[in-house]
């Protein structure tokens, strides 16, 4: 019996690249655990190990060591059983480019075990679906790349999968596409499917995941709701307050106040970082009333996902 | 969307074992092929076709005696019809397998689609290998009637089959010994320098490998004789020299089924390890 394990469960999961400069740790040490029903992001910049990560939990990718099981079922032992039971939507186009759009579908029916008719009408029913019933017929190389990637998620449901893998599955897509994709992602998880997506767009973790992981070099540095890591150490509220001219010396006493961790003034424009920042955006505006200089400009970012990513990831470029 | 929800969720019963997927695989490279089949085999059938009509029609009818009888009272079409099948064979059978292997381990890994197919990995090499040595098979037999048909009044190939198992064993076993080997060797090159293993493998292969002469005839060129033993078209060349023209001197039954049969396994070996290597990482 595999239904009462969790979708996915890893334990001290690591993986060493060998290259020509020596040995890259794509992901090191990672713990992880998804229940079923659940809709869980990896976030993470580029390099981060987010596909590493998917590629292990899809057997494609060899552990160096560790464990992973998806429902149940060691990656690396029964790796045709945890096949029977994902469905993975890789970053590349990975569309069978001799197969019509919906050969691609019936074919992936067949190889999952549906005898040719079942596959056939699967096929046409997710087509028409997904909006693709006037592409049957084309070839991969005919279509565009939202409906590309489109077909390539009715191709990893075909078999109706336990768990559904999504590698940066927006990544390239227009705003419609990609809020359509929302949509339909969100309905799926609400008829039970779990869902593990890797991403790097905050929108799309905050829009669709029930809980997230921020990944980088290979570790979890962070993990729990969107709320759960907007609360966590290290989410500041950040005020910025610009006025016509210097501004009032008075700023200075916001330093040192419980909540308020740093004041950065600098020409024409303060930027307060706190951790309770009630009433500090309207004191700064009397403070500058007072001294008789205009506000010509206030802002106020709450902490965010973004914030809590950039707090934890650092804002060095990645390749 | 819970209505598309709840269609996605209506997947017909399925019951996928290792057999069902091997032959829906099989399945898909037969549709791919019954598909482009005028272009798959009309690349394999030129060759051939136009050497028969060369050396078989044009120039005994041009230059008379010397493309005339070959050997005593061999044609020279007698000898080319073994020859020219075992190298279809061969040329058939590799492409089968190595420019689809190209594309679908290029940076796209569009091998990804049939590595997460419910089936081991060793075993989707071994469907590449049964898929193009059916295709070099088909190439192989679409060859016959250009090779048996195609000739200069008095030039017809004496050609007739006594031993149809060893005929078939011959077919069967050099077609699955070149996908194996094709297989092999696009896992292990380049895919950029794919063109250089046509230049550099198939080429000579066919050149040296006794496709326009018997093996016997090489006596004269002792170190050749010796050197193209480790041409696999050799072997094919000359186990249908005995299935096809036992008349025509030919390798000891036994050499040449011992490399047919045990090269393939070996090859076969070899490639599924390599294979899985490159999709597996």
């Amino acid at each position: 019996m595999t239904s009462d394990q969790p979708a996915v469960r890893t334990v001290g999961l690591h993986k060493t690249y060998s290259s020509p400069d020596g040995d890259v740790p794509a992901v090191a040490g990672v713990d992880l655990e998804l229940a079923r029903g659940e809709f869980f992001g990896l976030l993470g910049p580029n390099g981060a190990g987010k596909s590493t990560m998917i590629g292990m939990l899809t057997t494609l990718v060899i552990p160096t060591s560790g464990q992973a099981c998806v429902c149940g079922l060691d990656v690396v032992r029964q790796p045709v059983e945890v096949k029977r039971r994902i469905g993975m939507v890789s970053q590349n186009n990975t569309l069978d480019n001799d197969l019509s759009v919906a050969e691609n579908l019936e074919f992936r029916g067949r190889y999952f075990g549906m005898s040719g008719r079942d596959a056939r009408r699967r096929a046409d029913g997710l087509l028409d679906l997904f909006n693709l019933g006037d592409r049957r017929k084309a070839t991969p190389y005919q279509i565009s790349g939202g409906q590309a990637k489109r077909l390539m998620i009715c191709r990893a449901l075909v078999h109706r999968p336990e768990v559904l893998f999504l590698d940066e599955p927006t990544a390239g897509l227009d705003p419609q596409t990609r809020v359509n994709l929302w949509d339909l992602l969100r309905g799926l998880q609400a008829d039970g499917q779990t869902i593990l997506l890797t991403t790097h767009y905050m929108e799309e973790a905050e829009a669709l995941c029930e809980r997230v992981a921020v990944i980088d070099h290979g570790r979890l540095l962070a993990c729990g709701t969107v709320a759960d890591l907007e609360e966590s150490a290290g989410a500041e509220t950040i005020i910025t307050v610009t006025y016509e001219g210097a501004p009032p010396a008075d700023v200075a006493a916001l330093r040192g106040r419980d909540g308020v961790s740093r004041v950065e003034v600098s020409d024409g424009q303060v930027r307060v970082f706190a951790r309770e920042p009630d009433g500090l955006l309207g004191e700064l505006v009397s403070v500058g009333a007072e001294a008789g200089i205009a506000v010509t400009d206030a802002a106020q970012l709450r902490p965010s996902l973004e914030t809590v990513f950039l707090t934890l990831t650092g804002r060095e470029y990645r390749e | 969307m819970t209505a598309t929800a709840e269609a996605i969720g209506h997947a017909p019963a399925a019951q996928p074992t290792i057999a069902k997927t091997f032959a829906a695989m099989m399945a898909r490279e037969l549709r791919v092929m019954r598909r482009n089949f005028f272009s798959t085999f009309m690349r394999v059938i030129m060759q051939p076709l136009l050497f028969v009509f060369v050396f078989a029609y044009v120039l005994p009818k041009i230059g008379g005696g010397a493309f005339g009888r070959a050997a005593g009272s061999l044609t020279f079409s007698t000898i080319l019809v073994p020859g020219l099948v075992a190298s279809s064979i061969i040329m058939q059978a590799m492409m089968a397998v190595v420019f689809p292997l190209v594309m679908e381990l290029s940076w796209q890994k569009s091998i990804q689609d049939r590595a997460l197919a419910p089936l081991p990995v060793p075993l989707l090499a071994l469907e590449k290998i049964a898929a193009a040595g059916t295709q070099g098979l088909i190439g192989g037999l679409l060859v016959f009637p250009a090779v048996l048909f195609v000739h200069a009044k008095g030039q017809a190939p004496a050609v007739h089959i006594d031993d149809w198992p060893l005929f078939l064993l011959v077919m069967v076993a050099g077609s699955l010994l070149a996908a194996s080997a094709g297989l092999y060797l696009g896992t292990v090159i380049d895919p950029r320098q794919v063109t250089m293993l046509f230049t550099l493998v198939l080429l000579p292969a066919t050149m040296l490998g006794c496709v326009y002469y018997p093996w016997a005839a090489l006596d004269h060129i002792r170190w050749l004789q010796l050197a193209v033993l480790l041409n696999p078209l050799v072997y094919l060349s000359e186990g249908l020299r005995a299935a096809l023209t036992p008349q025509v001197e030919h390798m000891p039954t036994w050499a040449f089924l011992l490399v047919l049969v045990g090269g393939t396994v070996v090859l076969c070996r070899l490639a599924m390890r390599t294979f899985t290597h490159r999709v597996l990482t």
